[in-house]
C-alpha cells in the first residue's frame, strides 16, 4: 500500500520526476486523457447556442453536461486509484505473451500501413490499396515470404472486391486497375 | 400453445434454402472463429456488420446467431487441444479438457464438450421459446421511463459486474457515451462535438466504433505482444464417448443449462461466471473428485453446456427487452439499429417472421454444429496452424473494408484507426471494452427516452419512477450499486459468528 496521497491532479505528479516513477504511473495518462475529453465535452455543451427551439424540459445540453462532469469525476478517481497503487489489468489472449516487452515498432508500422491505405484507397482503388494493406501488415508482423505474401494479398484483395462490389452491392472504388481489367 | 405455432411458422422461415444457407455459413464461420485465436464472436459480427447493407435482416441475424453459437463450440476445441483459451467462455474447458488431451483422452474431451454445447444450446433455446413471449407480453406496455430504466441498468451492470475495477468500467462507459454524443442532437438538430465538421455532423457510425474497438484495437494489442512461439495443438482422433463416459456426463449436460441460462439473461459478464459456477458444482457433486484438475470429464461437460445455454439466455434479454448482456449481443443490437428495427417487447408483434425464424434457426444451427464438430474437430484444429501475420493482417484488412463500406469515405478509415488506438490503450490499461460499446449503442437511445419521459411528466423527475416496472428496475440497480458494501457487511457478520 502506497501512502502517497497527492490530490487528484494527473497533470502534475508531485513526486520527484524520475523516469521510472513516470513509467510506473503511466496510467495517469489515461486519467489526463479523460480529463481533456471531459473539458472538451463541457466546453462544447456550454458554448451551445440556446436560441434553438427546445422541445421539452431537457434540452440538448443536459446529457453532455452530465457526461462531461462524469468524465472529470472519473478522471480524478482514476488518478487517486493509480497513485494509491491500483493498476488496470492488461488484456490477455491466446496469441498474447505479456512477458514480452511491448513491441511499439510493429504497432507504429501497422498504424502507418493502415493510414497509407486510407490515403491510397481513392487514387489507386481498393484492389491495389487493400493488397498493399494486407502485404504491409503481414510484413510488419514478421512474415517474410517474397512471393507468397504478395500473392495472397492480391488474391484476397481481388476476391473481396468482387464479393462486396458485385455480389453484396457495397460499392468499393475500383481505381485505374479495374478500368483496365 | 401460441408460441408453438409461431415456432412452427419460424421453421417455415428457417428451412427455406436461402436461410439454411445463411445458417450453415454462420455456424461454419462461427466454428472457425471459435477455433482461431485472437478473433472472437463479437469481433466477427462487428466485421460482418457491413453485410447488413446488402442483406435482408432475417438472413443476417440467422448468420449472426450461428456465429455466436458456433464460436462457443469452436472455442472449446482450442482450449482442450492447446490450453490457451481465447474466449472467456472457454477458460474453464481448458482446466479439465487439456489434461484429458495430454493423457490421450482428447477425443472424449472434445465429444463431451460438443455434446455439452448441443445439450445446453437445445435446452437453452427451448427455455427461450417458453419464456421470451411471456417476458415480451409482460413488458409490452412499458413506456419511456421504463426503457430509460432498463438502459441505466445495462450501463450500471456492465460497469459494476464485469470488470474488476468499477472506476475503469465507468471510464470506459463515459468514453462510449461521449462517442455517442458526436453529431446532431436527435430532437433539436443542435450540433454536438462536431467542431464544425460536416462529416462529424452525421455522427460516428456504430459500425466504425465496433470494428475499431473490437478488431483494430485487438489486432494492434496482439501485435504489440505477439507470442513468438505458438503452441502445438495436441493431435487427436475423431471424438467419441464410451458408455462409461456417457454415464458420468449426462447429468452434467443437464445441469449446465440450469446455471448457464439465467446468468446469460442478466448482465453479469456473459458466460464467464456460469461456466465457472458449473465447474465448481460438478466438482462438488462428482464421485470422482480425485480426478478434478487431472482431467475429469464432468468438468468439461457441465461448463460447456452452461456456456451454450447462457448464449440462449442472452438472446432472451436482447430480443424481449433490447438489453444486451454480452459483447456479441451488443454488436447484434447495433445490427438491429442498422436495419431500423427496435428490439424490445414489440419485436415479437412487429417482426414475428424475423424473431421466430431466428429462434427456429437456432435449433437448425445446433444440429448442424453437432454434425460439423463431432466428426470434424481434428480438422478444425488444423486452423491453428495459420501463420499469425496472415491472421492479424487479415483482421486489419477486413476492418478497413467494413469501415469503408459504411459511407465510402476515406476519412472513416482515419477515424477507425483513431478508435482502434483508443481500443489499444483500453487493453493496455485494463479498461473493459464492453461498457464503451454499450455506451455508444444505447447512449443516444437512452437520452431520447429520458427526454421523452421528462417531457411527459413536464420536467418533473418523478416521471422517471412513475411505473412499477421502472421502480423494480431501479431497485435492482440500487442492489447492484450497493453490492460491494452489502458483501462487506455480510462478510463481517460471518466473521463475527464464526
Amino acid at each position: 500500500m502506497s501512502t502517497r496521497t497527492t490530490p487528484a491532479d494527473p497533470g502534475a505528479p508531485a513526486a520527484p520526476g524520475s523516469r521510472t516513477w513516470l513509467r510506473d504511473h503511466s496510467e495517469l495518462g489515461v486519467s489526463l486523457l479523460l480529463l481533456v475529453i471531459g473539458v472538451l465535452v463541457l466546453a462544447d455543451a456550454l458554448t451551445m447556442p440556446l436560441d434553438l427551439a427546445q422541445r421539452g424540459p431537457v434540452g440538448p445540453r443536459t446529457v453532455p453536461l452530465a457526461v462531461g462532469t462524469g468524465l472529470l469525476v472519473i478522471a480524478a478517481l482514476l488518478a487517486v486509484d493509480v497513485l494509491r497503487g491500483g493498476r488496470g489489468e492488461a488484456g490477455t489472449g491466446e496469441d498474447i505473451d505479456l512477458a514480452e516487452p511491448g513491441d511499439w515498432r510493429t504497432v507504429l508500422l501497422l498504424a502507418g500501413v493502415f493510414l497509407g491505405n486510407a490515403v491510397l484507397i481513392e487514387p489507386l482503388g481498393f484492389p491495389v490499396s487493400g493488397a498493399l494493406l494486407f502485404w504491409g501488415s503481414a510484413y510488419a508482423l514478421g512474415s517474410r515470404h517474397p512471393r507468397r505474401d504478395p500473392l495472397i494479398a492480391a488474391v484476397l484483395s481481388l476476391v473481396t472486391f468482387y464479393l462486396f462490389n458485385n455480389l453484396l452491392g457495397v460499392p468499393l472504388p475500383g481505381g485505374p486497375l479495374m478500368g483496365v481489367l | 400453445m401460441d408460441s408453438l405455432n409461431s415456432l412452427l411458422d419460424g421453421f417455415g422461415t428457417a428451412l427455406t434454402p436461402v436461410n439454411l444457407l445463411w445458417a450453415a455459413l454462420g455456424v461454419l464461420l462461427g466454428t472457425a472463429i471459435g477455433v482461431l485465436p485472437g478473433i472472437g464472436p463479437a469481433m466477427a459480427v462487428a466485421l460482418l456488420l457491413p453485410v447488413t447493407y446488402g442483406l435482408e435482416p432475417t438472413g443476417a441475424f440467422i448468420m449472426f446467431a450461428g456465429i455466436y453459437y458456433g464460436a462457443m463450440f469452436g472455442g472449446s476445441t482450442t482450449s482442450i487441444l492447446l490450453n490457451t483459451p481465447g474466449e472467456s467462455a472457454a477458460v474453464v474447458a481448458a482446466i479439465e479438457g487439456n489434461p484429458m488431451a495430454k493423457a490421450g483422452r482428447g477425443a472424449q474431451a472434445l465429444a463431451a464438450a460438443a455434446v455439452g454445447h448441443f445439450a445446453g444450446g437445445m435446452i437453452g433455446t427451448i427455455l427461450l421459446v417458453a419464456l421470451a413471449p411471456t417476458v415480451a407480453a409482460l413488458a409490452v406496455d412499458i413506456g419511456a421511463p421504463d426503457y430509460f430504466a432498463i438502459m441505466v441498468l445495462a450501463f450500471i451492470a456492465v460497469t459494476s459486474v464485469l470488470g474488476s475495477s468499477r472506476i475503469r468500467g465507468l471510464a470506459s462507459l463515459l468514453v462510449g457515451l461521449t462517442l455517442g454524443l458526436v453529431g446532431l442532437d436527435q430532437l433539436t438538430g443542435q450540433q454536438r462535438l462536431t467542431f464544425g465538421s460536416l462529416q462529424l455532423a452525421d455522427g460516428i457510425d456504430v459500425v466504425i466504433v465496433a470494428v475499431g474497438l473490437f478488431a483494430i484495437g485487438e489486432a494492434l494489442w496482439v501485435a504489440a505482444h505477439l507470442r513468438r512461439t505458438t503452441g502445438e495443438a495436441i493431435p487427436v482422433g475423431r471424438p467419441w464417448l464410451a458408455g462409461a463416459d456417457v454415464r458420468r456426463t449426462w447429468k452434467s449436460w443437464l445441469r449446465g443449462p440450469v446455471i448457464g441460462f439465467p446468468f446469460g439473461a442478466v448482465p453479469a459478464g456473459g458466460a464467464e461466471i456460469p461456466t465457472f459456477l458449473s465447474y465448481v458444482t460438478e466438482k462438488r457433486l462428482s464421485r470422482h473428485k480425485e480426478e478434478f484438475g487431472k482431467g475429469a470429464i464432468e468438468g468439461v461437460a457441465g461448463p460447456e453446456s452452461a456456456a451454450s445455454a447462457s448464449a440462449a439466455g442472452t438472446l432472451v434479454s436482447m430480443l424481449t427487452l433490447g438489453l444486451p448482456t454480452t459483447a456479441v449481443a451488443a454488436v447484434m443490437l447495433a445490427a438491429f439499429q442498422q436495419y431500423g428495427i427496435q428490439p424490445g417487447p414489440l419485436l415479437f408483434e412487429r417482426e414475428p417472421d424475423l424473431v421466430w425464424g431466428l429462434i427456429a434457426s437456432l435449433f437448425v444451427g445446433m444440429v448442424l454444429l453437432l454434425a460439423l464438430n463431432l466428426p470434424l474437430a481434428p480438422l478444425w484444429a488444423k486452423l491453428l496452424r495459420i501463420p499469425r501475420p496472415y491472421l492479424y493482417a487479415g483482421i486489419l484488412f477486413f476492418a478497413a473494408v467494413g469501415a469503408y463500406a459504411v459511407g465510402g469515405e476515406a476519412l472513416d478509415l482515419v477515424i477507425l484507426l483513431l478508435i482502434g488506438l483508443i481500443g489499444f490503450g483500453m487493453r493496455r490499461y485494463g479498461l473493459p471494452v464492453l461498457p464503451a460499446i454499450i455506451g455508444v449503442i444505447l447512449g443516444p437511445a437512452a437520452e431520447q427516452q429520458l427526454r421523452r419521459a421528462l417531457q411527459i411528466s413536464d420536467g418533473s423527475v418523478t416521471g422517471l419512477v412513475g411505473t412499477p416496472f421502472s421502480v423494480a428496475v431501479y431497485i435492482v440497480i440500487a442492489v447492484l450499486l450497493a453490492w460491494p458494501l452489502l458483501k462487506r457487511l455480510v462478510g463481517r457478520r460471518r466473521n463475527v459468528t464464526a
